[in-house]
Parts: C-alpha cells; sequence; structure tokens
C-alpha cells in the first residue's frame, strides 16, 4: 500500500533535548520515575548491562577452555564465574529485558495510560536492581571477615549439600541468596503488576479476544511468574534458615534431604525458561505478521498452544533430574509430559511458518533476527525432545550436549527475540530510526557467532565433555570444537559492539521515525513517537485485532471478518 | 518537560479499572500460597523422619483458643467492612479494633507456645528451630504464618489510625476491602497449617 496516513493528529510537541537540562535533574527525574516507559527502558537497559557482564564472564570461561590443559584461570575463579555467569544471565540479564518489553508494551498495546500500579512498578525495578547490586557485592565482601572478597561458585542452582555451612564458608552463598530473593519480590511485583494491567485497564473495544499476541504471551508469562518465583522464594527462604539458624531442610546427617532441594530448584526452575521464552514468542509473532504483510496465522489456536504450554511448563520440572535417580513411574510421567509440551510449540512454530506462507515478505533487521528465531526454536525443541526420553538423558545428562542445547533456547530464541523487538521497537521509543546497514552487521555477525559456538558446542557433548570442568586433557579428541567454540564468541562479541554503536549513534543522527514506520497494525503505533506522558491524546476505538488496519483501510476492515 | 503547554485529553478511565485492587490482591494471594505450598510440602515430606526426639505427638497441643480468636477475627473484619460499606464509620472503627486485638491475641497465643516448647518442656527437653527436622519444619511452617499475621496486624494498626484520625471515610470501602481479603487469605492458610501441623501429622 501507499504511505501510511497519520491515524491520529500528532500534538505539537517539540521533543526537547533532555540533555538540554542539567544532568542531575535528568537523573533525579529517572531515579523517581513512575512511568511505565522509563522504567521499561530502565529495565531493558539494566538487561542489556548484566548481559554484557555476564557475556564477559562467559568469554573468560571459553576463553579457559579453548585449549587443552590451559590455565588461563585457577579451577576456584572457573567456579565463580560459572555460578555468576548463570546467575546473571538469568535473573538479571533475562529476567529484566523481559519485563523491560512487557512494561514499555503493555499498556501502549492494549490502550492504557499506564501500568495497574505505577508505584508498584517502580518498586519492582528498584527490587530487581538492588538484588544484582547485592549479589555483585560478593565480589567485594564474599568472605565477610574472613579475609578477601569471593563470588557464589556453588552453580547457579546452588545444588546441597554445596551450600551448607561446612562446605560453603564465609557469605558468598549468602550474598548469592539475598539477591535472588530481592529480585523475587520485585519480581512478583511487576508480575502481578502485568497481569492486573491486562485484566483491569483495557482501553474501549480491546477485548481479551482482540489483545496482540505479545501481550497474550505476557499475561501467561505473568501467570507462570506468580506460580513459579515463589517455590525459589521459600526454598532461598529454607536455605538461609539452614545457614543461619541451623536448620535441617537439606542437611543430610538430621535425615534432610538434598535431593528435594533440587525438586524444589527446578518446581521454580523450569517455568522459569517458559517465563522466559514465551515473551520471546510474543516478539516473533509480532514481527513476522507485519514484515509477512498478512495477520498471523491461527490467532485463537496460538493463544490456546500458549495457555497450553503455560500448564504444562509446570509438570515438567523434573526432567533435570533423571540422572538422579527417580522411580520409573516418576521417569515415565516426567518424560511424558516434557515430550507433550513439544505439541504446542510445534504448534507455533507452523503457524509462524503459516504466516509467512504467501506473504510479501521483506527482510528489515527485525524480521531477520525473528525467521532466525523460529528456525532456531525448532533445533532447540528437537534437542530438547531427545533429551526428554530419559536414557538418553542417563547418556548425556551434565554433558556439553545439554548446555548446547539450553543455550540454543536462550541465545537462539530468547536473545534473538531481544534483539529483534529491540530493533522492531527502537523506532517508537526514540523516535528515530537505526541505521539497517549496521543491524544486518550485527545480524549477520551474530547469527555466524551464535552458530559457530553452540552447533559445535553438541559434538563435545556427545563425545562425553562434562559441564563444570575448568579444563581437560588433550587426548579426548575434544580440543578443535571446543576451539570453534571460542572462536564463535569473538563474533557474538563483535555483533553486540555494533548493536550498541548503532543504538546510540542512530539516538543522535538517526532520521526521524515518524508514528508508524513499519505500517504496523497495532495500537502502540497510533501514538506519537516517543509517546508523550499520557500515551494516547485519542484512543481509536479497537473493533478488532488490527486496529490501525481498520483505520488505515476503511473500505475493508478486519471486524468484517472475525 | 515539554515547552508548550496542552490539555490532556480526559479519556475515561476503563469500567474495571476499579476493581484493580482487588485483581492485585488475587495475584499476590497465588503467589504467597505457592510460597506456602513448598513451606507444606516440605513439612509433610519430612514428617516422622526426625532423627532425634521430641515429636509433634509428644510436645504439640491442638491450640483451640488462638485459632478462635483467628477465625473469629475474620468475622469481625467482614463485619467492619459491611459498616464502612453502609458509611457507619464508628461502628467500623469498633470492629476494625476488634479485628486487630484478636490478631495480636493470636500472635501472643504463638509466642506463648513457642516459649513453653523452648523452655518448659517436661524432663528438661527442648524443641528448637536446630533441635532436629521436626523443630526445622514447624518453626518455619508457623513462623512464616505468623509473620503473615504481623504484617497484617500492622495494617490493621494503620489503618486504625487513619481511622482515629478520621481519614477513613466511606469512599474507602473497596480499598478497606481489599486489606480485607489479605487478612482472610491469612486466615484460610492458618485451616491448612492448622490441619498438616497439629491434625494429620501429629
Amino acid at each position: 500500500m501507499a504511505e501510511a496516513q497519520p491515524i491520529v493528529p500528532p500534538l505539537a510537541i517539540p521533543q526537547e533535548r533532555e540533555g538540554a537540562r542539567p544532568f542531575v535533574q535528568v537523573l533525579h527525574d529517572w531515579i523517581v520515575t513512575v512511568d511505565h516507559k522509563r522504567l521499561g527502558i530502565m529495565y531493558f537497559s539494566y538487561g542489556v548491562l548484566a548481559l554484557v557482564v555476564g557475556g564477559i564472564e562467559a568469554s573468560i570461561m571459553r576463553a579457559q577452555l579453548a585449549f587443552a590443559n590451559n590455565n588461563l584461570v585457577s579451577p576456584e575463579v572457573f567456579n565463580r564465574l560459572f555460578t555468576m555467569h548463570g546467575t546473571t544471565m538469568i535473573f538479571f540479564a533475562a529476567m529484566p529485558i523481559v519485563f523491560g518489553i512487557a512494561n514499555y508494551l503493555t499498556p501502549l498495546m492494549i490502550g492504557a495510560r499506564d501500568m495497574a500500579f505505577p508505584r508498584l512498578n517502580a518498586w519492582g525495578f528498584w527490587m530487581t536492581a538492588f538484588g544484582g547490586i547485592i549479589l555483585y557485592f560478593s565480589f567485594v565482601g564474599g568472605f565477610g571477615l574472613y579475609g578477601a572478597g569471593s563470588a557464589p561458585d556453588v552453580g547457579w542452582f546452588a545444588y546441597a549439600p554445596l551450600t551448607s555451612p561446612a562446605f560453603s564458608v564465609g557469605h558468598s552463598t549468602d550474598y548469592w541468596t539475598i539477591g535472588l530473593l530481592l529480585s523475587g519480590f520485585g519480581s512478583i511485583a511487576t508480575g502481578l503488576n502485568i497481569m492486573t494491567t491486562v485484566l483491569c485497564m483495557r482501553g474501549p473495544g480491546m477485548k481479551l479476544s482482540r489483545m496482540p499476541m505479545l501481550t497474550w504471551l505476557n499475561t501467561v508469562m505473568a501467570f507462570l511468574v506468580l506460580l513459579a518465583i515463589g517455590p525459589l522464594t521459600a526454598a532461598q527462604l529454607m536455605l538461609l534458615v539452614d545457614r543461619y539458624l541451623g536448620g535441617h531442610f537439606f542437611d543430610t546427617q538430621a535425615g534432610g534431604s538434598a535431593v528435594i532441594w533440587m525438586h524444589f530448584f527446578w518446581i521454580f526452575g523450569h517455568p522459569e525458561v517458559y517465563i522466559l521464552v514465551l515473551p520471546a514468542f510474543g516478539v516473533l509473532s509480532e514481527v513476522i505478521p507485519v514484515f509477512s504483510r498478512k495477520p498471523i496465522f491461527g490467532y485463537s489456536i496460538m493463544v490456546a498452544a500458549t495457555v497450553a504450554i503455560g500448564f504444562i511448563s509446570l509438570s515438567v520440572w523434573a526432567h533435570h533430574m533423571f540422572t538422579v535417580g527417580m522411580t520409573s513411574y516418576a521417569n515415565a510421567f516426567f518424560v511424558a509430559s516434557t515430550a507433550a509440551i513439544a505439541v504446542p510449540t510445534g504448534i507455533k512454530i507452523f503457524n509462524w511458518i503459516g504466516t509467512m506462507w504467501g506473504g510479501k515478505i521483506t527482510f528489515k533487521t527485525p524480521m531477520l533476527f525473528s525467521v532466525a528465531g523460529v528456525a532456531q526454536m525448532l533445533i532447540a525443541g528437537l534437542t530438547g525432545i531427545m533429551l526428554s526420553a530419559a536414557p538418553f538423558d542417563w547418556q548425556l545428562g551434565n554433558s556439553y550436549f545439554v548446555i548446547a542445547h539450553f543455550h540454543y533456547v536462550i541465545v537462539g530464541v530468547i536473545v534473538f527475540g531481544a534483539f529483534s523487538a529491540a530493533y522492531y521497537w527502537y523506532p517508537k521509543v526514540t523516535g528515530r530510526m537505526f541505521n539497517e546497514t549496521l543491524g544486518k552487521t550485527h545480524f549477520w555477525l551474530f547469527l555466524i557467532g551464535f552458530h559457530m559456538t553452540f552447533d559445535f558446542m553438541h559434538i563435545p557433548g556427545i563425545l562425553g565433555m562434562p559441564r563444570r570442568i575448568y579444563t581437560y586433557e588433550a587426548s579426548r579428541g575434544w580440543e578443535t570444537w571446543n576451539l570453534i567454540v571460542t572462536i564463535g564468541v569473538i563474533f557474538q562479541a563483535l555483533g553486540v559492539l555494533v548493536w550498541v554503536f548503532n543504538f546510540i549513534s542512530s539516538d543522535f543522527k538517526g532520521k526521524l521515525a515518524g508514528n508508524d514506520p513499519w505500517d504496523a497494525w497495532t495500537l502502540e503505533w497510533s501514538t506519537t513517537s516517543p509517546p508523550p506522558d499520557y500515551n494516547f491524546a485519542e484512543l481509536p476505538v479497537v473493533r478488532s485485532r488490527r486496529p490501525l488496519w481498520d483505520l488505515k483501510h476503511p473500505e475493508d476492515p478486519d471486524w468484517k471478518y472475525e | 518537560m515539554a515547552a508548550a503547554t496542552v490539555t490532556v485529553p480526559q479519556t475515561d478511565m476503563p469500567l474495571s479499572a476499579n476493581l484493580r485492587g482487588k485483581v492485585g490482591m488475587w495475584c499476590l494471594i497465588i503467589a504467597e500460597s505457592s510460597i506456602f505450598l513448598i513451606f507444606v510440602v516440605a513439612y509433610l515430606y519430612y514428617a516422622g523422619k526426625s532423627a532425634t526426639g521430641p515429636t509433634p505427638a509428644q510436645v504439640l497441643d491442638i491450640p483451640y483458643f488462638a485459632s478462635f480468636c483467628l477465625f473469629a477475627s475474620s468475622g469481625t473484619i467482614w463485619l467492619a467492612e459491611r459498616a464502612l460499606h453502609r458509611g457507619k464509620v464508628k461502628q467500623f472503627g469498633l470492629f476494625w479494633f476488634l479485628t486487630l486485638a484478636l490478631g495480636v491475641t493470636f500472635l501472643v497465643e504463638t509466642g506463648i507456645e513457642w516459649d513453653r516448647l523452648i523452655y518448659h518442656l517436661p524432663n528438661g527437653a527442648s524443641l528448637t528451630i536446630s533441635t532436629n527436622l521436626f523443630g526445622t519444619t514447624y518453626y518455619s511452617l508457623v513462623g512464616l504464618h505468623a509473620f503473615h499475621v504481623t504484617v497484617g496486624a500492622i495494617g490493621l494498626t494503620t489503618i486504625l489510625l487513619l481511622t482515629l484520625f478520621g481519614a477513613v471515610k466511606q469512599e474507602h470501602a473497596e480499598r478497606v476491602s481489599v486489606f480485607g481479603m489479605y487478612w482472610h487469605f491469612v486466615d484460610v492458610i492458618w485451616i491448612v497449617v492448622l490441619s498438616v501441623v497439629y491434625i494429620i501429622t501429629r
């Protein structure tokens, strides 16, 4: 179609650069803000910062593992690195990025002025932020009075009895526990807020059955946050009781059980994977239709599949524990439930392909990341089904094959989805276009790096390389593969550098984006870029799933067919 | 800030916006329930697995009076909410005070029970959080509940003080009943804790 018509006459507000005001005033505004857009940006930036920190930790580990018998870092430091890498990436990179996207877009997509509880929203962000600061303070204060600082070294899942006072002296484990407790409270607050916003704050005509897919997926994500963070909080409280009050929850000598910690942790841990991946699915479901110029294929089935994933994900946790040795009935149950979750996930992949099928596809940067995300989700899902079979898992559990599998999900889908979202909504957030060439450079660098690292990581896993080892003998035949894996990291790091440079420089020099640069269909594109404090000057009444299509095409609106 | 002054259009809040307190509280209740669920599972899992005594059957008595106080407080808070809905602020204050008194009595009773378990068991025995698995799980579960009662009591006190200063009016009935939901939730959790700790596993 021709040039997109401005739907709502933009209010004549001169968008002044904030740099014109004293820095302290700007900083003060950001710190005391309760605006969902600013909090969204803060969540996202905090996540990107943590992504870089966690990425540096990963790079040091990869440098250590690039060659056999390497001694770049000591075993103790290596343990701290993988603990901090996992904890940082899950709780302080992925969660804030996901919450940032949800915070910024949920009110805009459903036509609300802000979240249901703006102050609680700010509280949630600052709890998460302080949680991360406390975790990293352990580098200075981890041993407390005993000597120099040290980061936690018990793994991101902190299996008992490694966390008992006998094996974890000093306070590094406590910083880990308290950091996660705080960020958990923040997550519950944000989950509650998203849920309430979606249920209570929708604009005129925005029925649940007309909500954008991303909002639907964020709603299910918020529901999982409410159910899944509690078990982690409870387990952390028990760990504190054990460590400080002499309790025996995980103390095997007094009859306690180390395995029950694993259960409690994974009852949280597996839904957590879906908390992170569902919003990424949501991003894919927004980007792919717009760049294929077709409405999403099978909207109601997509929603049903999402809800199904949400429920099934609560019953699969013990597939992380096949190697512990459970009864054959328990094994059979968790094999079946894990394999079952592939069905709704498969429906999603099918529908994304159905959306692209016969569409007028344009491969702008956001679309590139989304299409790669779909392909990588397929591969990650296939290795997931392999690992869901208990006998296969007995062979490859705790090997690099598992590491490769879940990084395929987390990097290949969640991080690619986050990049896709960043590019897609960048014009809305900043009001300016990013540099497309640099965007494509970022994509190809990251894609090549990702596949070098995580495709080839499967192979040493199959050859028997266990996870969490700090070095290995030259005779095992793992060297070449590990070297390729490490070289891939360089490409990924370069890609991220290009991304950060592109976004910062485009914020100053990019050409103005206008309200709706992608000719999209959801409500956030009907307001100005960046949106004013009050979000919408005038709210269009929603009559279908694509409100902006209806406004642009009064001769053939969607609501005639829905 | 924008230099030009703009009149922000007054879009009507969606109808369901006044429900958001209740929906938010329901979400909190779901999240809290999952925390309690894990503690209850741990209690049941470790029941009878302690390596040493004392056992629940030896030391625990069903806390009839404390339970009666807490259950009664759910009734008085309901009466208080009803009074406020009808605009009877004095009656509201009275029932609200009664609720607080019952809640505090429950906490005092818990304190007395813990004092007995720690210092006054027969034959010089003692049950602390580090004595055995029973002690660990018992004090954690009952303590977590008592912590929630304490938070509730602080909330009750705050609203009582606001009432005494004359700040609570009929128009706040909705918000007050959101707090009431939390108090009912704490009460329901006590039904679970009472059944699990004092009846099923004793």
